[in-house]
């Protein structure tokens, strides 16, 4: 039999399931020979703050949505293509998110009575014309599953445990993706337990010839690969390469890496990671508290080390004391906050951009600190390498946002070529001819002295210096003066900083201005507002305290600007009181990005259709 | 730590520029004095000792001394001295907490450190009030206790310091008193001694808040009843005419006369720090809540346990010799790759 290959652009799949279903597995193994493939892609993992929620529960819905493309891709795609509902609770919660004319594959099986009414259904929507409109294929994936393992030894609930591997297998058919990747996984990760290797190699396999040999399915279909730049890529998330930029900071200054931190969704991941990472001689300390992961990190920094400390929301909330204490004794520390729906406990899993205000204001007293947002997976490898730049040269504590859209989700990253990174030139003050511990270099840094430097011996601490000596200082005037060294330092980083770049004319009717991971919804946005001759341009900042020199000129060259955040306005509130001009605020705080048609429609509505 | 036969320090050495500004009589000038006095013979090089505090009147302690410092904040000394610690395990790290500091806003901290073993010297100055504050009860004071902020007194419990440090399994743990300058240095001597958490608990004197809290077991006339000086290997006997001992009946330790006839030196109870199990070490921690019974003062517990920050490094230093020292190359690659050519 022979079937049709459609070519397409670009797909979007979504496979959707409990949250035992092992849906996070699913599409980063499709993500993982989608990329290995050739196509650019970027992938959205969406799961529930509850680890193993009652089954069939729409609250225990976890989800994974990619989107791969043969042209550049900037988010992970606005309304599926594909849906993979493994139960009645996956497709009732992910329904609303397609449009007409969408596929949807649902494990038949899955549809009984008591998964129905747990998903709120009072009828089962397979049956009363409620899916009308939409491509469906109803396919017992689970007595598939258990017909291929009719001859294992595995237990009932193993093989069971097995159906992702036939939705996986069927979606490669599908989209024509080969097996061997996949298959060479299964083999690594089960080399320990040969009957399971066996078993999901065999259930991968008769998802993907149900697909060839059964009548259900006439079409499938190709996306050729992408036309990226020549080089060796590998797949990264938001969190992988925080941590891979940290280690190339230590090893391009050849200053160890510490990381005081504490467990805490969404940025466990950069301490799981880094744990790992001991031959490259990073220390990684789980604290006993937010609080303990943070003085943890001040006082290896006191010792002479690259001090990192990694949190959400809540935990930077706890760390604000120890983030003055920091800016006092002016001791470099990265501090990198995943940010995640708040307040308070708030959306663990979801995504937000709620902290920016905490990050810029959150301390008592005058307390600047340096603030950087990371805008793509890819792009928070140099963030991490920025922040430890610019906290070793000024001897400041740097804030580094990342949010939970970036930090889960995916995409190919060009490999840098090593030689490209520049040096990260870190000095250990060790001559005691004419020091004082708040002396300051033509950057306004003091000198960094660690102990076990001999003659050099100093108390640093979080009372208000006497500029230079560094001795505890009441002085009113001292004080004063003291403030406003402290905020020139962090001011004077705009000199060292690139100027940000405008994304289409420098003049224009509509400047959409971001910042952080909503980076790619508004690039899709802004191309497709030009492509239809809208007057609009795009800056997306990654310093944000400073501000680039550059950029207050750039927003008189345009008679809108709109801020699109996933917050209640809290960058606009900044830009007013900086720039004193009028922007419109765009906001969304649903713990969901963007999707580049809702920016688009913004983009629409405020040029009045005028092109 | 390296021992440093070329230097000879003197007291002097450890004293920093800086004015001390407690108020004139406090305890904590003593424990200063004891500092500086010992430091020349643990042998250790002046610029690889490092003093962290919190806040409070004793956490200024950092300031008086001419070594590494930081005076960081409330209750966190034992967190920031962890990650110092971790990072250099060449630096012999020290931490000086008062009662408030080390108990209430930093119990945490202090439970995790004892918990995890981190090499670090944590002095105690426990004087049972907030001083810097200007006197509200503490975690260490006495139920009852009437201050500003209990005006009808205090319905709190006081914490045990070294039961709390024992159970949460510190290594090292020890008590002194601020009016005996030898005993304290022998304490402060050994604590810097022993490799792991070392604790020592200083009764210390607030001439302005809680003015008298240990007199009973430093003046002149009570103290040798009110006082037992634990040694190791030996029988814990006390009192003015060094009569006076402790058995064991049954699981409660009893005040006996070994000049009655009915009790001789042999049947006290043998000090031993060393035991693994602390069952002894708890029960003499818990001897004075008895007041009739004597305040013991030395070295309750001394056992060795792999460090924190030394089994950090061993990590590390396996890891490294197995896989070899990592390389950029080694970090970008460590997944699937592919090339697009």
């Amino acid at each position: 039999m022979k079937k049709e290959i459609k070519k397409l652009d670009e797909v979007t799949i979504r496979f959707a399931g409990d949250s035992g279903d092992g849906m996070q597995l699913t599409g980063s193994q499709f993500s993982d020979t989608t990329a290995l493939f050739g196509n650019d892609l970027i992938t959205l993992p969406d799961y529930p703050a509850e680890i193993r929620a009652p089954a069939g529960t729409l609250y225990g819905v976890s989800g994974f949505q990619l989107r791969f493309s043969s042209q550049d891709t900037n988010t992970p795609g606005d309304h599926p293509d594909v849906l993979v509902a493994m139960n009645p609770a996956a497709l009732k919660k992910n329904q609303k998110d397609l449009l007409p004319g969408a596929t949807i594959i649902v494990n038949q099986d899955a549809f009984d009575l008591r998964n129905i009414r747990s998903a709120g259904y009072n009828v089962n929507p397979l049956e009363d014309n409620s899916l009308d409109g939409f491509k469906l294929f109803k396919i017992p994936i689970s007595s598939l599953t258990a017909n291929a393992l009719a001859d294992s030894s595995l237990t009932v609930k193993e093989v069971a445990r097995c159906k992702n591997f036939f939705a996986l297998g069927l979606m490669y058919w599908m989209f024509n993706r080969p097996l061997e990747p996949t298959l060479k996984w299964i083999n690594k990760k089960f080399k320990k337990v040969p009957a399971l290797a066996e078993a999901n190699t065999k259930v991968l396999n008769a998802g993907y010839y149900y697909g060839e040999n059964t009548e259900i399915f006439e079409t499938r279909y190709t996306v050729s690969p992408a036309n990226l730049p020549k080089g060796t890529y590998r797949n990264i998330s938001g969190n992988e390469a925080l941590a891979l930029g940290c280690v190339t900071a230590s090893l391009k200054s050849g200053v160890p890496l510490f990381l005081g931190s504490y467990p805490i969704t969404p940025a466990s991941e950069i301490l799981h990671q880094l744990s790992t990472y001991k031959n490259f001689g990073v220390k990684t300390f789980q604290a006993e508290d937010e609080i303990a992961g943070i003085t943890s990190a001040i006082g290896a920094s006191f010792g002479g080390y690259l001090a990192l400390t990694t949190t959400s929301g809540p935990g930077m909330a706890l760390k604000t004391e120890a983030l003055g204490l920091a800016v006092m004794t002016e001791l470099p520390l990265v501090i990198i906050n995943v940010q995640r729906g708040g307040p308070s406990t708030g959306l663990p899993t979801k995504t937000e951009q709620s902290d920016l205000l905490q990050a810029f204001y959150g301390r008592n007293g005058e307390a600047p600190i340096p603030v950087i947002a990371a805008s793509t997976p890819g792009n928070c490898f140099e963030m991490a390498f920025e922040a430890f730049r610019i906290s070793t040269k000024y001897m400041t504590p740097v804030i580094l946002l990342s949010d939970g859209y970036i930090a889960n989700g995916a995409e190919p990253w060009l490999i840098p070529d090593e030689s490209s990174i520049p040096e990260l030139s870190v000095k250990f003050r060790t001559e005691k001819e004419g020091f004082a511990p708040y002396m300051r270099d033509e950057n306004l840094a003091r000198p960094w002295v660690v102990p076990g430097t001999p003659g050099l011996e100093h108390r640093i601490g979080g009372l208000e210096k006497a500029n230079i000596t560094g001795n505890v200082s009441h002085d009113p005037d001292n004080h004063h003066m003291m403030c406003e060294l402290r905020a020139k330092k962090v001011k004077n980083i705009e000199n060292d900083i690139p100027e940000t770049e405008v994304f289409g004319e420098e003049k224009g009717d509509i400047l959409v201005l971001g910042w952080g991971g909503t980076y790619g919804a508004i690039r899709d946005a802004v191309i497709r507002a030009q492509k239809e001759g809208l007057s609009v341009s795009q800056v997306h900042l990654h310093h944000i305290n400073p501000f680039p020199k550059n950029l207050g000129n750039i927003l008189k060259n345009f008679k809108k600007i709109i801020v699109p955040e996933l917050n209640l306005g809290q960058l606009s509130k900044i830009l007013r009181i900086e720039f004193l001009i009028p922007v419109e605020s765009f906001c969304k705080v649903k713990g969901l990005p963007f999707t580049a048609v809702e920016i688009y429609s913004k983009i629409s509505s405020m040029s009045g259709g005028k092109k | 730590m390296t021992t440093n036969t070329e230097i000879k320090y003197t007291a002097k050495d450890f004293a920093s520029d800086q004015d001390v500004r407690w108020c004139p009589g406090c305890g904590d000038y003593s424990i200063l004095a004891q500092v500086q006095r010992t430091f020349p013979d643990i042998g250790v090089p002046k610029e690889k000792i490092v003093i962290i505090s919190g806040i409070g009147c004793s956490s200024r302690f950092t300031y008086y001394m001419d070594t590494f410092g930081m005076h960081g904040i409330h209750g966190r000394a034992p967190a920031i001295a962890g990650g110092l610690k971790i990072a250099r395990p060449d630096l012999s790290v020290w931490v000086a907490a008062g009662d408030g500091d080390l108990l209430s806003i930093g119990g945490n901290h202090f439970i995790h450190t004892c918990r995890k073993n981190i090499d670090l010297k944590i002095l105690l100055f426990n004087n049972r009030i907030y001083g810097l504050t200007k006197g509200q009860y503490s975690p260490t004071s006495e139920k009852g206790k009437i201050t500003k902020s209990s005006p009808y007194g205090s319905v709190d419990y006081p914490f045990n310091p070294l039961s709390l440090a024992l159970g949460a399994g510190a290594t090292f743990i020890a008590r002194s008193i601020d009016r005996n300058p030898k005993h304290m240095q022998e304490m402060i001597k050994k604590a810097a001694d022993h490799k792991g958490t070392s604790f020592v608990e200083i009764f210390q004197n607030c001439n302005i808040f809680n003015d008298g809290a240990y007199d009973h077991l430093s003046s002149k006339d009570t103290k040798d009843d009110a006082v037992l000086v634990l040694e190791h290997g030996k029988p814990m006997i006390f009192g003015s005419q060094r009569n006076k001992g402790i058995i064991l009946n049954g699981t409660k330790p009893q005040v006996v006369n070994i000049d009655e006839g009915n009790y001789s030196i042999n049947d006290i109870l043998v000090h031993s720090e060393t035991d693994d199990n602390p069952f002894l070490s708890y029960l003499l921690t818990y001897l004075s809540e008895n007041p009739d019974y004597p305040t013991p003062i030395g070295v309750f517990r001394n056992v060795l346990r792999p460090t924190c920050d030394e089994e950090i490094q061993n990590q590390i230093n396996y890891i490294t010799e197995v896989n070899g020292k990592g390389t950029l190359k080694e970090l970008f690659h460590n997944t699937t790759t592919w090339t697009v050519e």
